[in-house]
């Protein structure tokens, strides 16, 4: 993975000695809150219901054992010992003191890590599949063209102050992990000339409000056009984007309202200018010198088959239980991909204390390469472990309550902080998805539904990616009372769709049993085989709806 | 930042944030700051209210302070009572974690 | 507002800004709206003092790419330190371009910009008091490295790696 060299350990400390001295200068009086407020949220500082937010940023997901050391650090010293880990491969801490932020950044600093760009209208984190590098069928590592996009747009002189925030996400598999198609800027990975990688560049999805679907804007982009085609877009929108509105000010209304066809052609007339007065054609040095920290680890040759990993399956039913969902194919024989849940029954989803954290980090240093990655559904993966390992591993996430076996199960849900802990939540999230998976806690039961995306937001923010659940669910206020609109049929790989809104919200104490009806409507209807969301496409919502409402 | 004054309701109670940590505060009779919502001054009507607000805005000034807003409230005996979840949620700490926030203590 | 060009407090800006439907003084730097500047271009490109060109955050300087050299100053507006597309017109006036006179910007402007306006071809800012001297001088040094190119001739960190 990548590590700084002299040059990125300049920046970030430089930057972080910047915003020491911006704390200062808001302490002291010398800038107002309103003043104060953009530069704090460029550094990740929210200001939630309890505390503030610090948003710490994970670069594509991917973390060192002693990264995530050090986050179980400043979970345990500055905050209430645990962290949150985000739909963006970020995490959050909800309960720094704004007097501690400057030392929590030092400390961060010194494992290269930092909360630059996690918020404010700028250029975000940029996240990727989170088996880059693990998974058969990969073009390239994603993660390689996401950490030239992270440099490139770190400090960005001319995208700093953006119309709105800004989102790109990577993948280089045709299965979509990393949700593209509902990013600002969403990048896939395609085979291009002569073998070499090139781009397939979609603009202006997004959620929230106005959810909406990428368009493609460029097709087969060059690798060394990368950064050129990219600064296309973003100078387009920097210009273009609305500065009037804060609901219409994402990129996604910009492409919506032009139509992707006049909006296509406004970047690539902007592209065809050749830049200002900069040379954004990448180096192919520079290209190598990224693509080497991605290089595989030592896999060592082994057996496709482990006959210690196939006995222990035989011998002990809760592994095999969790080897069932849990894992992943790897495409080096004899290796897994181990997704560690972060979903235990009834608990907060996305959530990890420090001891968890630090038990993890030492799985990651002892098994997988010192390598622990975060995923946008709220869990994190262990990217490369033996399979003759699996069961000593399983047997430590045990331990720690980190191997609930329900990886894409209806109980791996993603949830937002929502209305007890987020400043602009309308309800509460994390316990209505404790009461569903509480609901649907029967281990068969789950395995008989097969894969079920359920996604809750507090708000219509959707941080929870409701729009992009099987089932969404949003939480509304209706005259002060906490209710929950439905959603179905949305998904968030490469056939992604927003969910249909299925009719009138549901109050807290109706919402189990609202789930519990569409799970059953499904049951009933589905043929060979059929996931919920294959039954959905094929019958369409009007039998959920009759069996959510008629009878009322 | 959500709306939190409904135009109609009669009482209202002033909170922030405290800026060195963040620790949603109240703004009481003697235009101090508490931790307890028990604490809160309670005013009565619009002009009541924006005397609240007034006092807010020094202590804003003053750096002790950031983001004060008037909430409807009940009273209660003499006390404080929340109308919306949000300010119920605030006053006593995340429902899903009982062991932190002002429940805690 | 204390206007500063290449760091340094200029107290007799020369400069005067003409409504659009005033008359134009004979002998004077005149600056002009964009919007007056295209509606008069015969007129204006006939005098013979310098004349300068003020945007507004939303003017697209592409109108006036042409005429770039005719320019002593352009002023673009930065009515709210959120509105950044001033550093784009900014580049495009500066770097693409390639204009050789006084970028100057105006308006809503934090010290914490200061360094990102340098790089984005400014010499000039007219903004509040906080816009001093001292927070000129210590932008242009605050930060030894820097990631993008832009134009202003910086090398970058890609640059030195590759040493290029």
């Amino acid at each position: 993975m990548y590590r700084y060299d002299e040059f990125d350990r300049t920046i970030v400390t430089e930057r972080v000695a910047e915003f020491s001295g911006q704390v200062q200068r808001r302490l002291a009086g010398e800038l107002t809150e309103d003043e104060f407020k953009p530069l704090r949220l460029m550094n990740g500082l929210y200001l939630q219901l309890h505390a503030y937010m610090l948003r710490v940023a994970i670069p594509y997901g991917t973390l060192s054992s002693a990264q995530m050391r050090m986050l179980a650090h400043v979970a345990r010293t500055y905050d209430k010992g645990y962290g949150h880990f985000t739909t963006r491969q970020n995490i959050q801490y909800n309960w720094p003191k704004l007097k501690d932020v400057p030392d929590i950044l030092a400390d961060l600093a010194t494992v290269e890590m930092h909360a630059i760009q996690t918020s404010g209208n700028c250029i975000r984190n940029v996240t990727a599949d989170q088996y880059a590098g693990a998974a058969a069928g990969e073009v390239d590592d994603p993660r390689i063209w996401s950490e030239i996009l992270r440099q490139w747009s770190t400090f960005h002189p001319e995208y700093s102050f953006l119309p709105r925030k800004f989102k790109i996400a990577v993948t280089g598999h045709a299965h979509d992990r990393a949700a593209i198609k509902v990013h600002d800027i969403g990048i896939v990975i395609v085979e291009g000339d002569n073998g070499a990688p090139a781009f397939d560049i979609y603009a202006g999805g997004g959620q929230g409000r106005t959810p909406m679907i990428a368009h493609l804007v460029g097709a087969k982009i060059a690798a060394q056009d990368l950064l050129h085609f990219i600064d296309a877009i973003m100078r387009v929108y920097n210009m273009h984007g609305r500065r009037d509105n804060l609901y219409k000010a994402r990129i996604k209304i910009l492409v919506h309202a032009l139509g992707a066809e006049e909006f296509a052609r406004q970047v690539h007339d902007e592209f065809a200018k050749g830049g200002a007065g900069d040379d954004l054609e990448l180096p192919e040095g520079e290209i190598a010198r990224i693509r080497a920290y991605f290089a595989p680890p030592a896999y060592e040759t082994l057996a496709a088959d482990d006959p210690a990993y196939t006995r222990a399956l035989a011998d002990d039913k809760a592994f095999a239980y969790w080897a069932r969902t849990n894992l992943a194919a790897h495409k080096v024989p004899g290796y897994a991909i181990v997704n560690i849940s972060l979903k235990p029954i009834g608990g907060i989803a996305g959530d990890a204390s420090d001891s968890q954290m630090d038990a993890i980090a030492d799985l990651a240093q002892s098994f997988s390469f010192d390598e622990v990655r975060v995923t946008h559904e709220q869990n994190l993966v262990l990217p490369h472990v033996r399979q003759t390992d699996l069961y000593e591993v399983w047997k430590q996430l045990d331990a720690i309550g980190c191997a609930t076996p329900n990886i894409g199960l209806i109980s791996d849900m993603i949830v937002c902080p929502g209305l007890d802990y987020c400043d602009l939540a309308n309800a509460r999230s994390i316990s209505i998805g404790q009461i569903i998976s509480e609901r649907f806690a029967d281990l068969d039961k789950e395995h008989d539904i097969g894969e079920l995306k359920i996604k809750i937001s507090g708000c219509i923010n959707a941080c929870g990616h409701h729009h992009v659940g099987h089932i969404g669910i949003l939480g509304v206020d209706k005259k002060g009372v906490e209710n929950y609109q439905i959603s179905l049929g949305g998904a968030a790989d490469e056939n992604a769709a927003i969910g249909d809104i299925v009719g009138p919200a549901f109050t807290e104490d109706k919402i189990v049993w609202a789930i519990e009806t569409i799970v059953d409507t499904y049951l009933a209807l589905r043929k060979d085989g059929e996931r919920f969301i294959d039954t959905y496409r094929r019958t369409g919502i009007e039998p959920f709806k009759e069996t959510l409402y008629a009878a009322a | 930042m959500a709306q939190h004054i409904n135009k109609k309701a009669r009482f209202h109670s002033l909170t922030a944030n405290r800026l060195l940590d963040g620790e949603p505060v109240y703004l009481t009779r003697s235009h101090a700051w508490s931790e307890n919502l028990h604490d809160a001054a309670i005013a009565d009507g619009k002009d009541e209210g924006a005397e609240l607000t007034q006092i807010a805005a020094q202590s804003v000034a003053d750096r002790l302070v950031v983001n004060p807003y008037l909430f409807d409230v009940d009273v209660d005996a003499g006390r404080p009572r929340p109308i919306s979840v949000r300010e119920q949620i605030r006053a006593t700490g995340p429902t899903v974690r009982r062991d932190l926030g002002k429940q805690a203590s | 507002m204390p206007l500063l060009k290449d760091g340094v407090e200029i107290t007799d800006d020369k400069w005067v800004r003409i409504d659009d439907d005033a008359a134009l003084p004979e002998d004077c730097h005149a600056l002009v709206t964009m919007r007056r500047w295209l509606a008069e271009r015969d007129t204006l490109t006939a005098r013979n003092t310098p004349i300068g060109v003020a945007l507004e955050s939303s003017d697209n300087p592409d109108a006036i790419m042409d005429d770039l050299g005719r320019f002593s100053l352009i002023e673009v507006d930065f009515p709210q330190f959120k509105d950044g597309r001033g550093f784009s017109v900014g580049r495009l006036i500066r770097h693409r371009g390639t204009y050789q006179g006084e970028l100057r910007a105006k308006g809503d402007i934090l010290p914490d910009q200061l360094h990102y306006l340098a790089r984005c071809g400014y010499d000039a800012v007219d903004g509040d008091a906080r816009i001093t001297p001292a927070a000129w001088a210590e932008a242009q040094t605050r930060f030894s490295e820097v990631y993008q190119s832009t134009g202003d001739g910086r090398k970058t960190v890609l640059q030195k790696r590759q040493c290029i």
